[in-house]
């Protein structure tokens, strides 16, 4: 039986163009702040788990063999996890499953990227295999807009109808953003700017795409001995899920997504969540492309399928709504790959805590953290909450 | 932070790669010669997959069962690539489809071609999702994803 897993520190980087610093200097400010909000020392540190996109996204390709001095990993075992977008769940996951099993009390989680390093889209689209795909993937925009434009005739939905929502959620986002400290993009826009902002992807537009970014994530997990012996709220990890799918794109349905909802399904079971909408407080979904979010929705259960405009137009996903989702900012503003999920999982830990600052939502019990990742291969899903 | 500019180091990585196709891919791009699109069958799960499979990703048997599909079908889904970046296989602006070839049980990805321009409202007149579309082949084949220049809408 695994055992309880608390996450005891969060440490994010400020995101957006680093030139200031080299690779592993980014990864230790990351590690600074965690082990300072955790209030422990390297030292306590049992092992790693790191991650980043595909290493010819910096052209360093051992990254955690470069990283392993700033990661404070020296004696101790460290493990590289990469399932592209996904990669910081997959990190929180995969840490979790160390403290879970009973073979360490406390665990570095840490994901970062450089994207202003290299050609983040060029290397995007070496994710595909090179005889079939490579050339009709087009980096992110090319694949996800694909799955975008199959949602919008999926249901039949007026397709202004589905752009203004996907407009709507650019603007709660980018609103959020101006409150976090770490958010990459600050500019404060309306929905006319998304919806005449130049086309990226069609029917993807620029304020519909999240930036490339540079910046770094770390998280404290502990067991429950180790967590009673901090002076920080612990924060549970009440449950996970995790499901991948066929690399040809075409191999699955990519509107009513299988692998969010099983990651959902599973990581509901295992929290013992029956009614999400009802039982989550809080919400960071990965919206790289604000489109998705909306089937993202759906995948989840915070709606009924072909309903996820109505979600927002009604404002239960939006601020001071039922399930407020993404008051980070989310990926929308900030998008450092490799660190991203974890951020999800470090912004769903705040607002438990109360930590949260000027992006705060009064009352967070029970929060949801999700990333996605690959050619629409991957999902993955944590849910934490306040209590055991 | 008041601190002296820092400095970057410019470079590339070129890396030259050989990517072993196996005994499928490379019957699959044979079958171009002759302008056939070849998918294999499942003899548990009956999908017939395209581009051919040496096994089933969920059934996960070994799928020996090839079958021709046709080389039109109807779009699933499309996206106008209107950005560039390092390595891409044309100059945007261009079209990528998801296409459900005909006798086939999954999508087939591809560019959309035979269009006069690139205008969204003129796009949004010509490409529909469902609509038919059919290959158009090169005349030179070398085995390749190529080897088809791109699908054009037949309605």
């Amino acid at each position: 039986m695994a055992r309880p897993v608390a996450i005891v520190g969060t440490g994010q980087t400020r995101c957006g163009k680093r030139l200031d610093v080299s690779y592993p200097e980014l990864i230790r400010e990351a590690v600074v702040a965690a082990l300072e909000d955790a209030a422990i020392s390297f030292a306590d540190i049992q092992a790693v788990v790191t991650g980043s996109m595909p290493p010819p996204m910096e052209g360093v390709n051992g990254p955690h063999l470069y990283w392993a001095d700033a990661m404070g990993a020296i004696g101790k075992p460290v493990i590289r996890v990469a399932t592209c977008g996904s990669t910081g769940v997959s990190i929180a996951q995969a840490a979790f499953y160390h403290v879970a099993s009973g073979l360490f009390n406390v665990v570095l989680a840490i994901g970062a990227e450089k994207m202003y390093e290299g050609e983040p889209q060029g290397t995007m689209s070496t994710v595909a295999d090179p005889f079939f795909q490579r050339p009709f993937l087009a980096g992110a925009p090319g694949i996800f807009a694909l799955q975008c434009n199959e949602y919008i005739h999926y249901y039949g939905l007026p397709e202004e109808r589905v752009r203004e929502a996907a407009a709507l959620i650019s603007v709660r986002n980018h609103n959020a953003a101006l409150n976090n400290p770490y958010a990459h993009i600050k500019t404060r826009i309306s929905v006319e700017d998304v919806l005449r902002s130049r086309v990226i992807a069609y029917p993807v537009r620029l304020l519909d795409v999240c930036p490339s970014s540079d910046g770094a994530c770390a998280l404290i997990l502990a067991s429950q001995d180790a967590a009673k012996r901090l002076p920080g709220l612990p924060v549970w990890v009440k449950g996970i899920g995790y499901c991948g799918e066929e690399h040809f794109f075409g191999d699955s349905e990519k509107v009513r997504w299988q692998s969010a909802i099983q990651s959902a399904k599973n990581a509901y079971r295992m929290a013992g969540i029956i009614n999400p909408r009802k039982e989550l407080d809080v919400a960071e979904v990965y919206n790289p492309f604000t489109f998705q979010e909306l089937l993202f929705y759906e995948c989840f259960g915070f709606g009924d399928e072909g309903k996820g405009c109505e979600l927002v137009e009604k404002g239960v996903v939006m601020d001071g709504g039922d399930l407020p989702c993404d008051p980070s900012g989310g990926v929308l503003c900030t998008n450092p790959i490799g660190a991203t999920g974890l951020q999800r999982v470090a912004e769903v830990v705040l607002q438990i805590q109360g930590k949260a600052g000027a992006h705060q939502i009064d009352g967070v019990q029970t929060g949801l953290a999700h990333a996605m990742g690959g050619m629409d291969q991957f999902n993955g899903i944590m849910i934490l909450g306040k209590t055991i | 932070m008041d601190q002296k500019e820092t400095r970057v180091l410019r470079g590339t990585i070129t890396l030259p790669y050989q990517w072993a196709l196996g005994p499928t891919n490379t019957r699959f791009f044979e079958e171009f010669q002759n302008k056939r699109i070849m998918g294999t069958r499942c003899e548990q799960c009956a999908r017939v997959l395209v581009p051919a499979r040496s096994f089933c990703s969920r059934c996960f048997r070994d799928m020996d069962e090839w079958v021709q599909v046709k080389d039109e079908g109807t779009l699933r889904t499309w996206v106008l690539i209107n950005f560039p970046y390092e390595g891409q296989p044309k100059e945007p602006p261009y079209i990528i489809g998801l296409i459900q070839l005909d006798g086939a049980d999954n999508g087939f990805s591809h560019f959309i071609g035979s269009l006069e321009n690139y205008r969204i409202e003129y796009l949004k007149e010509k490409i529909r999702i469902g609509m038919r579309v059919k290959a158009v082949w090169k005349e030179k084949r070398e085995g390749t994803i190529f080897d088809i220049e791109y699908f054009k809408p037949i309605e």
